[in-house]
């Protein structure tokens, strides 16, 4: 099979001329095509869409736009460009070279790391395949679509990595990242984040303002790695994330606009009248941001963490923006607090550093989760609306680590089984809260149509108008 | 570097004699030529360069002296046979020094059982003196033990009761297994330090023969006669082992090289590469060309190198903890050779050859190195060959799809089954397959044919196999991986998936007492402050932390 890799894959790692990658690819591209075949965007194949390509890494050509029916996608494998003599930054090898191969001793761990991050690529698209149909616009279709194909992506990165630097080993979890499926009982995702579904826009809004948030810090965190190839690679992850960071939180933000917009012009704040008026009231909201955020918080594992600490001495994991922090990066005499239960108190209590990376990791997380809230909170604000949103407490809905067996309120106290079972359809979505949200989602497909529940956005893409066809249906 | 060359002129510590058909080797330590400095060698105790020369002489008896029957092993010293290993020496030294003497000791006394039952060469240990601790060990791997009864001289395992520590060459295997003694017994015996004296050590089985003083050196000859009539040695012309060509290479990439075999070190990665060519150019197909070459003989001559290098490796490179076993030439030339091999086998020098590269085979199934065998293009792991692959911890076959010529082969030969067992008693092959019948009789029906990478893999002969474009990274990621995991882990788990199947006497020893002396020789209560072991010969006495264990 003769290909001209450049063209087909845009690529910055000299796939022309690397025979052990070209075999990999062409026996993995056909799988992936038929994964997003089958689990990709419903229904979409012939749908053109106003895409942003990346086809290299300079400013000029990481933004591509142009229509692209999704299969056509050219997913391309880009590193930022590499750092003369990189030194790793921290641990137990900082000041020696970063290295370029992977170290025998640290195989199985660094692909691990890389099956892990790369098992969510293909994930998050399985859960949002169906949204298509439900879009508020074609304005927010087009930016799902852009999420999906950015996550394949990003799978196609990790993938690239697997490939590259971990021979047959590598090859047979690339082929395993396209057989898992997010929500199959017998097969699923690694993480249990990404087995949970995405019915709806809100939760689609949420997973991206919070859930791709940990992708986020995960990224930045293996961007500092001690082995090069993966820091380049989610150094370049990271510019596109911030795109699906955006759609989440202009999402909600334009949700909050809605309704609070509803709330001024009918003078209500009463749910159950602005539910009936097709917006979705201020607390259900709120519940959805508790659940989103606390099954989130999981993902950065437990507080205290021995696989976290032995990432970060070998080099593989560092913090993040670990070089800009001012200390000596080694940590084996420094400490962190981590809270802690006593009795029905939560106090905090310092342990060695090094053991709490992982909830280092989750509070630098919540300070930026925290940021986008306060941006929100403006638009009520604005309109003279008193409610403001809050992030519960970091031990709220819990199920990994020191929390994991309790029950705490959102504002942090411990409380019993019962008056969890009693109070928490406050807090949590209910069946009735998602089916209502449910009941709202409708397709609104006519260009510059925006659904009811939804405000139009300040601006459109690439400078295009708001009513600019993002996409083409044929 | 210590090195185990050495020749009879060179000796300090044995002497050789031959009288027809038995040989004498007799014990006279030199105390102050102890191999290393610190110690002196008294009363008959040995080290490391004492047993070197021990395990040379077997070796010039089972090849210059095809004559010899029955090898006779008594003191030259008064009333004392020998005292064991010496203790300072054991108390000065490293762990690693430690194992590797008694690994190799170990593999001396087993040589002497291996000849005696492969060979016909015959042992009669003549105790003339005390025989105490390694002593009495060294006459355990003898055929026969005849004792002096001069109601003093006694035999003893004192090594529990005086010094913390096992009787950890074979001794208490031995005991049970060999001599058939009754546990009971043997658990007293042990626990005794001054041992028993030969009524008692005849009746409970721990000597054969006893005789009073006068008569006891008449017993001996009597005893060796009768030994001697159960051999098949033919007598005749001997082959002369002359000195091995080895250059020794100190560098950081050291080594050491030899005509046949090559020994590649990488001091940075840990690694050393193993290479054994095969025979090139017309080789010997007839006995009397054979026995003219000698010691030049393509299998002599690389069984001898092969063994060596190992014991240098083992000796001199404690921390090159990964062993690539790699093979050079042509297939077809190992093959021939493995059919000779077969077709004299019968003749003294070919069945000595064979044991030779039986017990060489087997120093790598219990070296305390990761072993990975290379089966990359030019190799030749066929029959012989293929022995060291299977010894290896794990092969690597490079797959070459579309290149017949190129593609590196394995094959089997009848010399897989059987001609070379390891010291459970069990083949390789078979050993691999846990002794399970239908793995190995595929193997056996695949014999003579050139078996590619997935072939090989078919028949469950090799591990993995890469081809051309993954090759060099998957084996350089193995061989990191590898050597980055601990060395103590790694020895312990070698040694356990290596000897699948049966057990036998040798297995017990190198498997169970082995392991458990090498426990105890890192237990402060052997070789703490305070432990039996340091404090031995100061006149303190030993503290022990009372927890068993």
């Amino acid at each position: 099979m003769s290909i001209d890799y450049s063209e087909k894959i845009p690529n910055n790692v000299d796939l022309s001329s690397n025979k052990t990658l070209q075999r990999a690819l062409e026996h993995w591209q056909p799988g992936f095509l038929n994964w997003w075949g089958e689990m990709g965007p419903d229904n979409t194949s012939q749908a053109e869409v106003y895409l942003r390509t990346a086809i290299s890494v300079d400013p000029k050509g990481w933004a591509h736009f142009d229509y692209v029916k999704m299969p056509d996608y050219r997913w391309g494998i880009f590193l930022a460009p590499q750092e003369a003599e990189r030194k790793i930054n921290f641990g137990e090898y900082m000041g020696q070279p970063a290295w370029q191969e992977v170290p025998g001793e640290y195989r199985s761990t660094l692909r691990r790391i890389i099956v892990t991050q790369g098992d969510t690529e293909p994930a998050s698209v399985e859960q949002q395949r169906h949204l298509g149909m439900t879009c508020p616009s074609l304005y927010d279709m087009r930016n799902l679509f852009q999420v999906n194909v950015e996550e394949g992506r990003h799978l196609w990165a990790m993938v690239y990595l697997l490939h590259a630097h971990f021979g047959r080993d590598g090859r047979e979890e690339g082929e395993a990242l396209l057989e898992r499926r997010s929500g199959d009982a017998d097969n699923p995702r690694i993480l249990t984040a990404f087995n949970e579904k995405t019915p709806d826009w809100l939760s689609f809004f949420m997973f991206t303002f919070i859930t791709d948030r940990d992708g986020k810090f995960q990224l930045a965190a293996l961007a500092e790695s001690g082995f090069d190839p993966l820091a380049r690679t989610c150094k370049f992850m990271l510019t596109e994330e911030a795109h699906h960071l955006f759609v989440g939180e202009s999402g909600i933000s334009r949700i909050i606009q809605r309704t609070c917009e509803m709330m001024v012009q009918h003078k209500t704040d009463d749910p159950a009248k602005l539910r009936a008026m097709g917006v979705i009231d201020l607390p259900t909201l709120q519940k959805y941001l508790n659940f989103h955020y606390s099954v989130t918080s999981d993902l950065y594992g437990a507080e205290i963490s021995s696989n976290a600490a032995s990432f970060y001495t070998n080099g593989l994991k560092g913090r993040y923006e670990e070089t800009k922090l001012g200390d000596d990066h080694r940590l084996d005499a420094s400490e962190y607090p981590v809270l802690e239960v006593v009795g029905d108190k939560i106090v905090a209590r310092q342990v060695p550093a090094l053991t709490a990376l992982n909830e280092r990791l989750r509070d630098d997380w919540v300070k930026d989760v925290q940021g986008g809230i306060d941006r929100w909170n403006r638009v009520p604000e604005k309109l003279g609306i008193p409610f403001r949103f809050t992030l519960p407490h970091k031990g709220f809905h819990r199920k990994i680590g020191i929390f994991g067996e309790l029950h705490l309120s959102p504002e942090g106290k411990v409380i019993s089984e019962a008056e969890w079972t009693h109070k928490h359809r406050d807090w949590l979505p209910t069946e009735e809260d998602r089916a209502f949200v449910q009941s709202l989602m409708g397709r609104v497909a006519e260009p510059g149509k925006f659904a009811n529940w939804i405000s139009p956005p300040a601006r459109g893409i690439n400078s295009q108008p708001i009513d600019f066809e993002y996409v083409r249906f044929n | 570097m210590i090195t185990y060359d050495t020749d009879p002129s060179r000796y300090a510590h044995w002497r050789l004699t031959f009288d027809g058909p038995v040989a004498t080797l007799t014990l006279d330590i030199q105390e102050d030529r102890g191999i290393l400095p610190g110690y002196k060698l008294k009363l008959n105790s040995y080290d490391l360069g004492v047993d070197m020369e021990l395990h040379d002489a077997v070796q010039r008896i089972r090849f210059e002296h095809p004559e010899v029957k029955c090898v006779v092993i008594t003191s030259g010293k008064a009333r004392m046979f020998c005292s064991g290993a010496n203790i300072y020496m054991l108390g000065l030294s490293t762990h690693a020094w430690k194992v590797n003497f008694c690994k190799f000791t170990n593999e001396t006394r087993n040589g002497l059982e291996d000849s005696s039952e492969h060979s016909g060469l015959k042992f009669l240990a003549a105790l003339n003196g005390a025989t105490a601790g390694g002593g009495y060990e060294m006459a355990l791997a003898c055929d026969e033990i005849a004792m002096i009864d001069d109601r003093s001289t006694a035999v003893s395992l004192p090594e529990v009761p005086l010094l913390g520590v096992l009787p950890g060459t074979g001794g208490l295997t031995r005991l049970v297994d060999k001599r058939k003694m009754r546990r009971d017994l043997a658990d007293v015996f042990c626990t005794t330090s001054e041992g028993v004296r030969a009524e008692r050590a005849q009746e409970w089985k721990l000597v054969d023969h006893i005789a009073k003083p006068q008569q006891f050196a008449e017993l001996v000859k009597t005893r060796a006669a009768e030994l001697a009539k159960q051999s098949d040695r033919p007598g005749g012309q001997g082959i002369a082992l002359t000195p091995l060509k080895r250059k020794d290479d100190e560098g950081t990439k050291g080594g050491y090289h030899y005509t046949h075999v090559d020994v590649g070190i990488d001091r940075d990665t840990r690694v050393a590469t193993l290479t054994v060519s095969a025979p090139t150019g017309r080789q010997p197909d007839e006995l009397e060309e054979i026995l003219t070459q000698g010691a030049r003989w393509w299998p002599l001559a690389m069984a001898r190198e092969l063994d060596d290098a190992i014991l240098m490796l083992r000796t001199n490179d404690l921390d090159i903890g990964l062993w690539q076993l790699k093979t050079r030439g042509d297939l077809a030339a190992v093959l021939e050779a493995d059919a000779i091999l077969q077709k004299f086998k019968d003749n003294w020098f070919v069945r000595e050859t064979i044991g030779m590269l039986r017990r060489a085979l087997r120093r790598l199934d219990v070296s305390s190195r990761s072993m990975f065998a290379m089966l990359d293009e030019g190799s030749c792991f066929g029959g012989l060959f293929l022995e060291l692959a299977l010894a290896a911890d794990r092969s690597f076959m490079l797959k070459v799809d579309d290149d017949f010529a190129r593609a590196p082969k394995i094959a089997l030969s009848e010399a897989n089954f059987g001609l070379y067992p390891m010291n459970n008693g069990l083949s390789r092959i078979a050993t691999r397959f846990a002794d399970e019948t239908a793995p190995v009789t595929a193997a056996r029906a695949a014999i003579g044919k050139h078996l590619q990478a997935d072939q090989a893999a078919e028949l469950g002969l090799v591990t993995f196999t890469p081809d051309e474009l993954d090759w060099d990274e998957e084996l350089r990621i193995a061989c990191e991986e590898r050597t980055a995991l601990s060395p103590d882990a790694l020895t312990g788990m070698e040694a356990s998936l290596r000897f699948a199947g049966s057990e036998t006497m040798d297995t017990r020893i190198f498997g169970r007492l082995t392991a458990w002396q090498n426990w105890i020789f890192n237990r402060p209560n052997a070789v703490g402050e305070t432990g039996a072991l340091k404090v031995y010969g100061t006149g303190a006495k030993a503290k022990f932390n009372w927890e068993r264990v």
